[in-house]
This record gives C-alpha cells, structure tokens and sequence, in this order.
C-alpha cells in the first residue's frame, strides 16, 4: 500500500495522448520550487484553507485529540504536533476547506481505476503516468506489480521520475515501461545541493544506465532562470546528453511558476522559493534554438 | 458587430440580416383569414389548407435583396415572422408582450395591432387549434400542465420534425404532380373506403405544386424585369441567371448546383409557410445531396469553389433571415430563442454504407466557420469511417467555442433507427435533426411532444403525490416517503407515480394527434415526404413511412443524484433519516448546513464514472424509456424516449422546491444527460463514461455539453485530443456531443457589458445562440456548468 495524493484523468501534460495519473506521496529530492509540496513527504497530512474558514468550530468540536481550536481572529488553528491526521474534522467542514492528502491504495485498487479510461487512452495513443512525490521512491515490488500488470492489460505506461532511486529499481520495470519522464535539473552539483537538496550523481548515472538498455526517454527540464535558465546551464546538459550517447525522443522545457506556493501555507510551511523566476519566453525560445542546433529536434516548451 | 463572409456581397447580406429586428408580419394571416371565409365548410380540409398557400404565394409580397443570388422569404423581408392564427391566435395583450419583452422580442406596429384587431381576433378567437386542444383536455392534465409536469409541443407550433430526404433535390413541383396525378388515377372508389378522403389530400397536394410554381414564375418574372432595369453588367448577368434558373427549378429536377440550392429554398419556404412546424425544416444531407451537381458544372466549367461557398453562403443568411415563429408562454420559456432549429448534418455515411465525406462536406464547414450563424444549426455527423482530417476540420471549428458544430455519431443513428423498425436503407439516410433528434429523413414523422420533468415526478413521491410549489395533489398517494423502510419501497413509489403521469401526458397526446389530422393536414409536407402520395394520405394523419412520437425526458442528472443521496444518506450510511432530508428540502437547506455539506460534497453524484451514482442514473433511464417505448401512437407508430431539455430545464427547475441531492428550490435543473451542476470533479472522460452506461441506442437522442477552457484544448495536440475524446464516446455508443469553450471571466465579462460582447455565441442545448439574447439566469447556468480544465 502506497499513499496517492491524486489520481488525475484526462491528463494531457505527462506524455503523450489522453493519461491518468497517479501521483504518489513521498519524495527524496527537496526542491525548492516543488508545486506539489502536498507530495513531498510520505505520510498522510492535513491541507487546510485557513483563508476562507468561517471559524464555526465544528472540526475542533471533532477532534478527537484536542488539536484544533479557534482562535480570536475566528480561524480554526491547528497544532500539528498534537494532529494525529485520522482526518475526523474533513467530514465536518462545511465549507470543503480541509483535505486529507494522501490515500493508500493496493495495486488492485489503483489499476481498476486506470483501467476506466481505457478506450481514451487506445483512441488517443496514451496510457497511464505513475508520478509523485517520486514514484521510484515506492516499493519496488509494489510498483513492479502495478507496472507489469497494466503493462498485460495492454495499457502504455510512463514513469515521470526525478532520477534519485536505486538503479535496481529501475531496471526491475523497464520491460514493462513505455516512456521515461526523465527529470534533470542542473550539472553543477553544487547548484543541485543548493536547490535540490541532494547531488546528482545518482540520478545521472540512472539515466546513462536506462539509456544504455534502450529505454525511450523524454527528458523534461524545469526551467528556472536563477538555476539553470542560461546558455551555459543548458549546454551542460546538452553535452552530457551527447557525451553519454543519450538520445531522448522528446526534450520538454518546463518554465517555472508559482502556481502551488500557495498550498505551503495550508499544508502548514513556508515558501521559499518565492525569489526565483522564470526566463522570458523570448530565453525559452533561445533556449529551444539551441537544443536544436545541437542536434535535438523534437524540443518542446510546456510538458 | 464583426462583418463576416466571403466577400462584400455576402457581408453585406449578413449584415441586414444580422442587423433587422425581428418583427410580427401579418401579411400571410390576413390572406388566410379571407381564404377561410371565402372557402370553409365550401371544400375540404385538405385542399382548404392548400388554398391557403397558394393564395399567400399569388399574393405576397416578393423580396429581392442588394446581390442576392438565393431568392424567397417566409414573409415580406429579412427578419418577418409570418403569424399562425389557425394554431394560436395572440391577443392584443401577447402581442404587446412579445414587442416588450426584453429578449426575444418581435416588433409590434400599430397597424398590425389594429389589423389583429380588427381581423384576425374576430376570425379565429376560439377557432385556433390552441384552443381546440386545450378545451380537448382533462383537468388533471391541465393541473399537471399549468404546474410544469411536463409541457406540450403542439400548444403553439404544428407538428413537423423533419428534414428532407433525396427526392427534395432532384424532383421538381411537375414531378410530383405526375406522380399524384397517377395516384388519383389510381383510386379505387368501388371498394377502398378511403377512397374519397385520399381524393382530397391528393387534390390538395396538386394544389400546393401550383403554389410553390406560382412562387417561382413570380420570381422569374421580378428578376426578368429588374436584369431589364440594371445598369451594372455584372449583377445584369447574375439576374439573368438567376430568371434562367426559374425557368428550370421548382417546376422541374435542377441541372446545376445553383438550381439546386434554389430549389430546396422554396421548397423550405413552402413547408414553413403552409403550417408552423417545429424545427421549421431542413435539406437533410446537404453534402450528399449537392454533390453530383457540383461535380458535373465543376466538370463543364460553370463553377468553381469560390462560387460553390457563395452560394451555400447566401442559403446560410436565408436561414438566418428567419426568426422562429413567435413563441409566447410556457412554450417560449421550453424553447426561449429565435432559433428555429434547421439543422444541417455534414458527413457521415451515404446509403450504401460508405464514407459520406465529400468535397461540398468541406465547403459547408468553411462556410460554417466563416458565416458564424446561429441558423442554420450546423453540425457533423462522425462515424468510424469518417476521414481523421474531416473531424479534425470540425474540431478546429467547435474550439473556436461559439457551440458549432457539434458532433453526431452516425453508426449509433443508425442503431437507434434500426431499432425503432426502420429499413437498413432508410436508417442510412437519417440523422440528426433540431436539436438532437433522430429520424430517417424523407421518410418519417418523428414528432416531439413535449418535455417530461423527471425530478418533478420523484418530488412528488417524497410528497405523497403532494405538489409543494402549486399546491396541488398532481401524483398518486404512494405513501409518507418519512415512513418508507428501504429504498426499494421509495423505487416502488416512483415507479407507480411516473407511469401515471406518463399515462396523463400520453392520453394528452393521442386526443392532439387526433385533432391535428383532422384539422391541421399538411399537404405540402407531405408531397417531399416518402410515402404520403402513394397512401393518399396526409403527414399529419400517419402518411408518412414511419410514424414516431417522442416525449423529452428532462433532469436524469438531477433526479439521478437525488435518489442517490437517498440511497446512500438515508438507507446505506444512516447519516440522517428521510424525515430529516425532508424538513431540510422544505427549509430550502437553511439551518441544515451539515446536511448540506452531506449531500452536496459527501455523496457519490452521477457524472464521475462512479458506479454507485451511474448505475441509479441506468435504473432510472431504462425505468422511463420502458415506460413510454412502445406505446402506441395514434397513427400507427410508437413512442420513443429522447434524453435533451433546449432551455426547458431552466423551467422545469423552477417549479421544483429544493431537492434531496443539494439542489437549492427554482434553480435549474441538469440538462440533457449532463452531469448535475458541480457534480461532475473527475474531468471530462468520466463525464463521457457515466454518460455512455446509458443505452443510447434505445433512445431517438441524447444530449451532451462539455464545457472548455481554452487551455486544455490549445493547439495541434488539443485537436488531437479533442477529436479522441469525440471517438472515444462514439465508440462507447454516445449520440451526440457539443462543445462549449471559453474561460469563466469572459462570460462574467459578456454578462455585464452585453455591448461589447454582441457576438458571442453559445451552445446551449443542441443549439446555439446570442450570449446576449438569453435572460439572466440561462446566462448564470451557462457560465456555472463545471468547466473541465486540467
């Protein structure tokens, strides 16, 4: 059992044709810009919108273990360290602002599920994206079961993945995988400690060793001007992309936004990535011209 | 307001008719009001009706308009809408309202209040079929009406329904009369007991083949004598050509494509002028039926692609010179629009089964996107031998969100009508006709009777049959709901109280259908329609090959999560009793939050994929479509069950208090078979999937809207998903499906400076129309149906 933040339909964005995707919860990697902080950590956790809450005190009311109480502003607060998560005070909001992130499925359960859009996804050329969080990061087992049973139902399957997981892991699914969604972010490891939270290493020898047993790969890069969004920082990795005899079918150049900085606060954290930007779209355009140049063809901005 | 068309011709022809107001034009009721008093109780009823044609098409008023290379309207320009009085006869009060009212208004002059006056009230007021049917009424079924159980078709316009078939494009009016002239010939008056009364259909169809060639040998002169009159050597030519056509057409089968087009104009104007049907009428298989004659003068070198599109420009603005008859009432609030309906299908498949996809296909969805009319109602029909490129072509247009076209799936057409009896052959030449109604064209009276509102029948049942909005006992006494012990003892009750007030709607019907062949015969509709001559009978008397009846089941989203929320609040989970549900419905859910919350955001809805909700909406569906299939018609056929609301649903949620699924008292209810308002969080394929488990096949149509974001659209692989989502319901039996896109702050926008945004249009239920044109709380709908972005 692995806890899922979201199971997303009519997906359009994670590979190719009309996906479902699953994002699981739990990550290794600690970037800075994640907008889906609901998915970092591995345990269940409280998402609430403390903005439109009406302080009537029903979930304080509910708690079973003391943890919500309304303060003089007329706003439920929450001490998280009390909070067992059991989720009791979702139910009793009205107003739908409080959401337990993070519902474990057995892979029974989540393959009957993506076997809904079936007809979608043979219509459309698409299939299932198991992402995260870091779908790596799960039970390798678990995963090598979810994987191969979609994979005899005859669903393509993609894995969108951030890289940093056991190369066993990897190797386990690859028969069964049909595109990676490969994540690099920067070459130089101290950029990569100082905005990732770890160093690279591991993820690029993942990828030179996937490569090498002839995975199909689209490589996606989220574009941050202060991090990698220059000329040198692209180059970096278009050489290592070369130097490694990497050839991805697609490269995807994800510009930064801050669309999910405001789901720190609710899930009680701060944003600290407030400071960085995206590069124009005239940069992202040079940025398309020069994977061009260097041989890439199919380059895209957006996933 | 933008110009569009073509070229200077056509965006000037567009622009007066986008530009005239819509106004009363008595010229064609005061014809018939001396016609009748001249000719009543002196000849049949039959050739009565023909008479009248054939007076008003002497006698009319003929226009021609600057450039015009298609000639004819219903009354003396662009924008008149002929009155009816035979089917309703408006008192000087309608009339006044109908001129005031602030949307969907007609003009009004003094003189036509006096000639009203003075004429057509003193003629027909208590003469006009509207008040034969009603004084033909029981009080129950008037109790029901006046409460908004179910509404009636017929109370207004005449039946109708229909669209051509081949025969309106490539027979002429001497055609036909040959061939009715054989089939008098061919009475046998010394044994058929009809013998005489077919007699007087078929001299009334003869008579009517005058009238539509009089029309035409009008026009040919006027143009004869204004090419005399033109000094422009350019126009001088196209006059000329235009008088030449009329030597040919409607007379005789057209030689060009030209004729063609002129053809199946009078015959439109004809059919829509002799009676007031629903959905005035249409060519049917456009594509198809133009083909040959644009393949041979392409050949001869009399046209080429630029003239082709400006003449189906020029029929485009025709249509749109029509604005739907006058509608007052319950009728205007079921269909609030000036939109008649004509509904075009491009594409499918042809008789023989193969791709119907052909060069005039693509032509009509150029003409299409460039015209952006609301009339005619322009559509796709797709089936799985449909060419990628063509759907993509419409694709491209339907995300330009304006709510055309939108998509048919031909093979499921072709299913339905297979199962509703027809031919192999003659389920090839149906359809899609209206808003989504299924009909095998040339060949069938599908007539639509009325809206049925499904959550006002199950509110009865929480009620005891009691009708809390009038006041009324409407339903049967099944029982306090408060001391029901399971859900199925609920399931019972519903049961017993929609089959009584199907039994009060059928019974309705079949004394309509009665005095509307007796009274109403439609001649000249049943000249294009296969077989009335060959049975001598009229369309309107069962003389068609096939003979449906439709009722229109409304809010299978809404009645669907209400039984739900029972289900699953009440009797599953026991989160609170029927008691309680039914004191928070009365209180409107004030003071009953938590209850609320239960319904609204904790319980499994329709429109999600999931089974729990999806199976009651299969429960409910298959509940109502085997009470009403089968039935028998009064001429002869059986009714079926369509699944689309037009703007009905808006009404129908009015006379509704609030509902067990969260439902706030008077707000609309769901249209079509689209998920409930909010209801639907999963993204647009589970949409398309909970609506798929209904059969749709055993249905005359179902409707679907599937609102959009730009975003989640844009660009070649937006196409591309479009078209799969499209494939996918097809694939899955789905009827029909229509887009509308645009993002949420437009609309506000548009809403609030209706000025700036006098073009915007919409697709609201099987139809499209003017943002501006629809009253505040369709706009509020609109703007709320969940937009599926991700």
């Amino acid at each position: 059992m692995h806890a899922v933040t979201n199971i997303q339909k009519y997906s359009i964005h994670d590979g190719d044709g009309i996906r479902t995707t699953v994002f699981f919860k739990g990550c290794h990697l600690k970037c800075l810009w994640c907008h889906n902080p609901e998915t970092q950590k591995f345990e269940p956790e409280l998402q609430i919108d403390t903005e439109r809450c009406t302080g009537c005190g029903r979930c304080a009311a509910v708690c079973p273990s003391g943890a919500v109480t309304v303060s003089a502003e007329g706003k439920a607060v929450i001490d998280r360290d009390k909070c067992t998560v059991c989720g009791k005070c979702v139910d009793s909001c009205l107003g739908n602002l409080r959401i337990l992130v993070g519902r474990e499925y057995t892979v029974r359960e989540l393959v009957k599920i993506c076997l809904q859009d079936q007809m979608f996804y043979e219509e459309s050329g698409g299939g299932v994206t198991l992402s995260g969080g870091e779908v790596m990061a799960m039970d390798p087992d678990y995963i090598l079961a979810l994987v191969k049973t979609l994979w005899r139902e005859g669903i393509d399957v993609d894995i969108d993945t951030c890289g940093q997981a056991p190369f066993s892991s990897y190797k386990a699914i690859m028969p069964y995988v049909y595109t990676w969604l490969y994540d690099i972010k920067v070459m130089d490891d101290e950029k990569h400690r100082k905005y990732i939270g770890t160093g690279n290493k591991v993820i690029l020898d993942n990828l030179k060793g996937i490569a090498a047993e002839g995975a199909r790969i689209y490589i996606r890069i989220p574009t941050v001007k202060e991090v990698n969004g220059d000329r040198e920082s692209m180059q970096q990795i278009i050489d290592f992309l070369r130097e490694n005899n990497i050839r991805p079918q697609q490269v995807n150049l994800l510009p930064y936004h801050s669309t999910g900085s405001h789901k720190y606060g609710k899930l009680g954290r701060d944003y600290l990535a407030a400071d960085l930007t995206a590069p124009t779209d005239g940069e992202m355009q040079g940025f398309v011209k020069q994977w061009n140049e260097a041989g890439f063809g199919n380059v895209k901005i957006g996933g | 307001m933008e110009e569009r068309g073509m070229n200077a011709r056509i965006r000037q022809l567009r622009k007066v008719s986008m530009e005239t107001q819509p106004h009363i034009d008595l010229e064609r009721a005061k014809i018939e009001t001396e016609v009748y008093k001249e000719w009543e109780d002196k000849v049949s009823l039959p050739v009565l009706r023909a008479l009248v044609l054939k007076e008003y098409f002497t006698k009319k008023t003929l226009y021609l308009g600057e450039g015009e290379l298609i000639v004819g309207e219903k009354g003396r320009d662009p924008q008149s809408s002929p009155t009816f009085p035979e089917l309703t006869c408006h008192t000087l009060e309608a009339m006044h309202i109908m001129n005031d009212r602030e949307v969907v208004n007609y003009s009004v002059t003094e003189q036509d209040l006096r000639d009203q006056e003075e004429i057509i009230i003193p003629y027909w007021k208590g003469k006009s079929m509207r008040d034969k049917l009603l004084a033909g009424m029981t009080d129950e079924w008037k109790e029901c009406y006046a409460a908004g159980m179910f509404t009636e078709f017929m109370e207004q316009r005449g039946p109708g329904h229909t669209c051509g078939g081949k025969n309106v494009f490539i027979k002429g009016y001497a055609d036909y009369k040959e061939e009715i002239q054989a089939a008098i010939d061919a009475l046998d008056f010394l044994n058929d007991p009809e013998a005489v009364s077919k007699k007087d259909e078929l001299d009334a169809m003869l008579i009517d083949c005058d009238a539509v060639m009089i029309l035409g040998e009008r026009y040919r002169e006027l143009l004869t004598q204004e090419a005399e009159k033109c000094a422009d050597p350019v126009r001088k030519g196209e006059l000329e050509q235009m008088a030449a056509n009329l030597e040919v057409v409607p007379a005789h089968k057209p030689q060009t494509y030209w004729q063609a087009i002129q053809l199946y104009w009078f015959t439109h104007l004809a059919v829509t002028t002799e009676l007031n049907p629903w959905d005035a009428f249409s060519p049917g298989r456009l594509d198809q039926h133009l083909i040959p004659y644009y393949e041979k003068d392409v050949e001869a070198g009399i046209l080429d692609d630029e003239r082709a599109l400006e003449l189906l420009e020029c029929l485009w603005v025709k249509f749109n010179n029509q604005p739907a008859p006058v509608k007052v009432g319950v009728t205007l609030k079921e269909s609030g629009t000036y939109t008649d309906f004509a509904n075009i299908n491009t594409g499918g498949i042809k008789e023989d089964g193969t791709n119907g996809v052909n060069a005039v296909s693509y032509l009509i969805l150029d003409c299409m996107d460039e015209m952006r009319l609301v009339q005619p109602n322009s559509n796709v029909q797709i089936s799985k031998k449909t060419p990628q490129k063509f759907l993509r072509r419409a694709c491209e247009i339907s995300r330009k969100g304006w709510g055309q076209p939108a998509f048919y799936n031909t093979d499921e057409i072709v299913q339905e009508l297979l199962n509703a009896g027809k031919t192999l052959d003659d389920a090839r030449q149906g359809g899609s006709s209206g808003c989504v109604e299924t009909g095998s064209w040339g060949n069938e009276a599908y007539i639509l009777t009325g809206y049925l509102n499904i959550p006002k029948i199950f509110q009865l049942t929480l009620y005891n049959g009691f009708d809390t909005q009038s006041g009324k006992q409407l339903g049967l006494r099944t029982g306090d709901a408060r001391e029901f012990k399971s859900y199925d003892e609920l399931w019972d009750a519903f049961k017993k109280q929609l089959h009584h007030m199907v039994d009060i709607k059928v019974r309705g019907n079949n004394v309509i259908e009665k005095l509307y062949a007796q009274y109403m015969p439609a001649p000249c509709l049943s000249i294009v329609t296969n077989d009335c001559i060959s049975k001598g009978k009229d369309y309107n008397n069962g003389g068609s090959r096939y003979n449906t009846r439709y009722i229109q089941g409304v809010g299978i989203g809404t009645i669907t999560d209400c039984l739900t929320s029972i289900k699953y609040n009440v009797f599953d989970k026991k989160n609170f009793t029927m008691a309680e549900l039914i004191q928070a419905m009365d209180d409107n859910y004030a003071g009953h939050e938590e209850i609320f919350n239960m319904v609204m955001n904790r319980t499994p809805k329709y429109g999600n994929d999931d089974d729990y909700a999806d199976d009651i909406m299969q429960d409910v569906f298959r509940l109502y479509r085997d009470e009403v299939t089968g039935r028998p018609t009064m001429s002869g056929g059986q009714y079926h069950v369509d699944m689309l609301p037009t703007t009905c649903h808006i009404y129908f949620g009015e006379v509704i208090g609030a509902t067990a699924n969260g439902r706030l008292a008077n707000k609309p209810v769901s249209e079509g078979i689209s998920p409930e308002k909010f209801a639907d969080t999963n993204g647009p394929t589970a949409v398309i999937k909970s609506c798929a488990k209904m059969d749709h096949c055993s249905t005359g149509g179902t409707l679907l809207n599937q609102k959009f974001t730009p975003s989640a659209i844009a660009g070649e692989t937006g196409l591309d998903n479009l078209a799969s989502l499209i494939r996918s319901y097809f694939a899955m039996d789905g009827h029909h499906i229509q887009f509308n896109v645009f993002d949420k702050e437009t609309l506000l926008e548009a809403q609030k400076h209706p000025d700036d945004y006098r073009d915007l249009i919409v697709r609201v239920a099987g139809y499209s129309d003017y943002f501006r044109n629809l009253d505040k709380e369709l706009q509020d709908e609109i703007i709320n149906r969940t937009a599926q972005s991700f």
